[in-house]
């Protein structure tokens, strides 16, 4: 299977279509508002069947005026049966966008069948065939999907770049936005109206269904890899773009693995942002599980240092000359934490110069001493403020203690060393700072 | 729900507005804003109405009304201080984003400019709130609990601040919920429940008799109305 220049022009239409869609997406999932993409996009074709019922031509931009029109009545119609039917929003974009896509199909089966608009095609797209349908554009002749695609993606660029900060604000802090002037109201207006002239434009390529993919996940995935609002977006974009790529390429090879033949590229598109979507979740740096894996291990890690350091400290305090120091075994049943982080723990505090093995043995050397007196000194305050001043009884506190003292920042024991009465509430001396 | 408000704020002063839970605090706030309708009735801010005026009112609302995983820095959000007086679909500038940072750095909040703002502690975040609120240059503060939940510390900066813009003869009124400090704080009071109850300076007004009406056990007539308003809107519900 050779790369042919058709294959181009799907990716290239494909890109244009996912990027216009991912652009008005990525604000509804900032406002946490992404049922709406999938309401109004759906909801938009009642308005593109009126629209060709009362004017009985099928000039895209009548139809296009068609859904913006219901577009926006769709946030109102929301609105309206939340407070009146008391419902949450869920529940009204459900009633409302069901409601009317059904209200579109039944008209067009009644009405203009076969005439102009092919459900089949209203729900799956045909991004397959929009190679077929050239058009002239400055004297070249190119996919008339790529145009209207790339038409949405230009107004939505524009506007979005005009109404930057606009949007921004609104997004974030509304009613700062009224008290400025900034009319929240008004924006999000255009914002649904964007949306639903997105979608439309977006039906032909990718349908009405998979269209919500389009608008909702590249958004989402941005989220999840960067805390900068302009950076999410432009990752947006790149991401819209590599869904529609990978998409493209999916739907060539993945068909030949399993021996059947043809797979809907705009399907594959869907599944390829979803996947990027599931590897952003992995791999993210800060939200990603990849990355908290590691935070929850290195926490766990320090944890099981700090322990052996606060045991060994405890067990010279007690023990008389002549016993002999604490092996291996003894660290490794005293401490509960899984034998994997014990045993890398252990070989934290050697590298670190805190402990040293002879034959089994473990001793503190000094610097590791003083790094355990610390540690006691935290452990001991926090039992004698959690006695004193919280007045628990004094059996009831080793294990808050054990657990606070990993979590005391430098102030905390600034204020914790008020209560430093010498003893911990057991009798047991508390270790003098060191500085 | 807000009765009967007649009220003259005076200017160069720090305002308290007290009241129980319910009372309409954040209510009148946001019905002066504008932000929500009011039935009838004006607000005019040194001489003009709110509309013409907006461009020297700082607003601080609640801490929870926003979203604080949205992917924004606290420097990005104080410098959303700055968007009224930049204007409909112009850029924001070096010039606003220094502003901003010299907001910050009043609230002492300077070397957390770059931090998402879900990374910053309750306090931290209260003090964005302000430091937003002093880069838009106002005459006229209007600041909803910023002094709820904060630590110690954060509650001295905050005073600090205000103190300071009084001394610049600035206008500020706090929704407050602890009583003890009104009268270190502040200068009037405003107390409220469901109607104002008073309003002076807090030597003459701050009394336990005008305490105990604005906070008396018993219901007044108007909170037993506006229940029963609330309730007849309610009948649809199962």
């Amino acid at each position: 299977m050779t790369w042919q220049l058709y294959d181009t022009w799907v990716v290239i239409t494909g890109a244009l279509c996912a990027m216009a869609c991912a652009l008005p997406g990525a604000q509804l999932v900032l406002r946490r508002r992404s049922m709406m993409g999938d309401a109004i996009s759906h909801a938009v074709l009642p308005g593109v069947a009126i629209a060709f019922l009362i004017t009985a031509t099928s000039d895209p931009l009548v139809m296009l005026a068609g859904a913006v029109v219901i577009g926006i009545l769709t946030t109102f119609l929301v609105d309206l049966v939340q407070r009146a039917g008391r419902t949450e929003i869920g529940a009204s974009m459900g009633i409302v966008f069901t409601t009317l896509f059904a209200l579109g199909l039944v008209l067009i089966r009644a009405f203009a069948d076969d005439v102009v608009i092919d459900p089949h095609v209203v729900i799956y797209g045909s991004i397959e065939l929009s190679y077929l349908d050239q058009t002239e554009l400055l004297g070249w002749s190119v996919p008339r999907g790529a145009v209207v695609n790339g038409g949405a993606l230009v107004i939505n660029g524009i506007l979005f770049l005009l109404f930057y900060k606009e949007l921004k604000l609104t997004a974030f802090d509304e009613s700062l936005a009224a008290a400025m002037g900034f009319r929240p109201r008004l924006v999000q207006g255009v914002l649904m109206a964007m949306t639903a002239a997105t979608a439309v434009a977006a039906f032909e390529t990718v349908g009405s269904i998979l269209v919500v993919a389009m608008i909702i996940v590249p958004g989402a995935t941005a989220w999840m890899l960067t805390d900068r609002y302009g950076t999410m977006l432009v990752l947006t974009l790149m991401l819209a773009i590599g869904s529609a790529l990978l998409g493209h390429v999916a739907a060539l090879v993945v068909p030949g693995w399993f021996g059947f033949e043809g797979m809907s590229t705009s399907g594959a598109m869907a599944v390829m942002s979803g996947v990027l979507f599931v590897l952003a979740w992995v791999c993210s740096p800060r939200h990603g599980l990849v990355a908290k894996a590691m935070v929850r291990r290195a926490l766990s890690l320090r944890i099981a240092r700090e322990d052996i350091l606060g045991l060994l400290y405890r067990y010279e305090e007690r023990r008389s000359e002549d016993s002999s120091a604490l092996s291996v075994g003894d660290i490794r049943e005293a401490i509960t934490l899984p034998r994997r982080v014990v045993a890398s723990a252990l070989r934290g505090v050697r590298a670190a110069g805190h402990v040293v093995v002879e034959s089994d043995r473990l001793q503190l050397t000094d610097a590791g001493r003083s790094a355990a007196s610390s540690l006691v000194r935290t452990h001991r305050l926090w039992e004698r403020f959690l006695w004193e001043r919280l007045g628990l009884r004094p059996d009831h506190i080793h294990g808050t203690a054990d657990r606070l003292e990993h979590f005391t920042s430098a102030s905390m024991i600034e204020e914790l060393s008020e209560h430093d009465e010498g003893e911990d509430p057991h009798g047991r001396p508390i270790p003098p700072a060191e500085d | 729900m807000l009765w009967d408000v007649d009220l003259d704020v005076p200017s160069g002063k720090l305002v308290t507005i007290v009241g129980p839970n319910g009372a309409g605090k954040s209510t009148l706030l946001k019905a002066a804003l504008d932000l929500i309708p009011s039935a009838s009735g004006r607000v005019m801010v040194f001489g003009k109405t709110m509309k013409q005026q907006r461009g020297i009112v700082a607003y601080v609302p609640q801490r929870e009304s926003v979203d604080w995983q949205f992917p924004v820095s606290a420097l990005d959000v104080v410098t959303m201080g700055r968007y009224g007086s930049v204007g409909w679909c112009r850029p924001v500038g070096r010039r606003h984003r220094r502003e901003a940072i010299e907001a910050l750095d009043r609230v002492g909040l300077a070397d957390m400019a770059k931090r998402q703002i879900s990374q910053l502690s309750g306090g931290q975040q209260q003090r964005v709130f302000l430091a937003r609120a002093l880069a838009q240059d106002a005459k006229l503060f209007l600041m909803d609990e910023p002094l709820a939940s904060v630590d110690a510390a954060t509650e001295q900066t905050i005073i600090e601040v205000l103190r300071e813009l009084r001394s610049q003869g600035r206008t500020v009124v706090v929704v407050h919920h602890d009583l003890q400090t009104v009268t270190d704080y502040f200068d009037h009071v405003i107390l409220i429940n469901m109607r104002v109850v008073a309003s002076g300076p807090v030597d003459e007004v701050f009394t336990s008799e005008a305490l105990r009406q604005t906070y008396g056990g018993q219901l007044t007539i108007l909170s037993e109305a506006s229940e029963r308003l609330a309730r007849s809107s309610d009948v649809k519900r199962p």
